[in-house]
């Protein structure tokens, strides 16, 4: 069971990572990449990491994507 | 042509390195030396049930003074690298309207999700997570305002002043220890009180709840700081 669910975590956090490098559109590239974080959280409380999982959902996935967002608003609003 | 062969060759010697590293590693049946002292001593040295915070707060305390030290680093250069005139300033930037789901939700998220916060830290000797991780999540709450309403900012004097007062807190602790107790950061000038109360493990929840608020008082700079900077003219 523990080996299954790990199994399927990894999987999608490759898909997601996969995504987040060659999705045209940078919005859903970002939000692919917050999804791997989440992912790898929950890897990490199913080792027996609950801190870093902490961690990792709070700043990994929450903080990271929305500073992203910001560069990226920044960025269009300079090409425009 | 030569330089296909060379990537290919630097790559067959990447592999190489880990596949060495993969086939040397045995997995170990018993602790280590050190962890084998945290884990029969930790109790009895520090009387903290949570053996991380053990580690974090006493055996490692000044590696986590050197972390925090290195996220103030990290807070002060973003602010000062997105620093820009006054003139430039665009008081009300036009933003999307937030949905209504948002920002009612947001209402009642944000204070349950500073409460847990709170808890997590001041809980840092009993409960997995400390001062980082409670940190971290009043920083999303902030993050959380700061979705809801995008002009929202929080006053730097306040920042500052909750961020000076805890990380000279913390080193304050540290030099207790030197005088009254076996040395740097010595968690036993607190007494240690009984293992699993909320008022044990001498000083380690003290330093975390000061770690925890530093820490949320920096990652919630650094938002506020990217997100005033939205409104620079270009």
């Amino acid at each position: 069971m523990f080996i299954a669910i790990a199994i399927v975590l990894g999987v999608a956090s490759l898909i997601g990572g996969y995504i987040a490098i060659h999705h045209e559109k940078l919005p859903v590239a970002i939000i692919a990449s917050g999804l791997v974080s989440l992912f790898a959280s929950v890897i990490f409380l199913l080792l027996a990491a609950p801190d870093v999982a902490m961690t990792e959902a709070a700043i990994g996935s929450g903080l990271t994507t929305l500073i992203f967002f910001y560069v990226l608003n920044k960025i269009r609003q300079r090409n425009d | 042509m030569i330089k296909k062969i060379l990537i290919i060759a630097l790559l067959a010697g990447v592999g190489l390195i880990f596949f060495d590293l993969f086939n040397a590693y045995q997995g170990n049946e018993t602790l280590s030396k050190t962890a084998n002292y945290y884990a029969e001593n930790g109790a009895k040295d520090v009387g903290a049930a949570n053996l991380v915070t053990a580690i974090v707060v006493t055996y490692r305390g000044l590696d986590t003074l050197g972390e925090v030290t290195i996220l103030f680093l990290a807070a002060a250069i973003i602010s000062f690298a997105l620093k820009f005139r006054k003139e430039d300033f665009i008081p009300n930037r036009p933003v999307r309207i937030t949905s209504e789901l948002l920002d009612s939700a947001s209402q009642v998220i944000v204070p349950i999700i500073f409460m847990v916060g709170i808890y997590i830290f001041i809980n840092g000797h009993l409960t997995p997570g400390g001062g980082f991780q409670g940190g971290a999540v009043i920083a999303s709450g902030v993050l959380l305002m700061i979705m809801a309403n995008p002009n929202f900012g929080i006053s730097h004097k306040v920042i500052a002043t909750v961020e000076s007062i805890s990380g000279i807190a913390f080193v304050l602790i540290g030099v207790l220890g030197i005088v009254l107790a076996g040395g740097f950061l010595d968690n036993t000038i607190l007494p240690l009180g009984k293992l699993g109360d909320l008022f044990s493990a001498g000083v380690i929840p003290v330093i975390y709840t000061f770690v925890g608020l530093k820490v949320g008082a920096e990652l919630s700079n650094i938002l506020v700081t990217i997100s005033h900077a939205q409104n620079e003219k270009n």
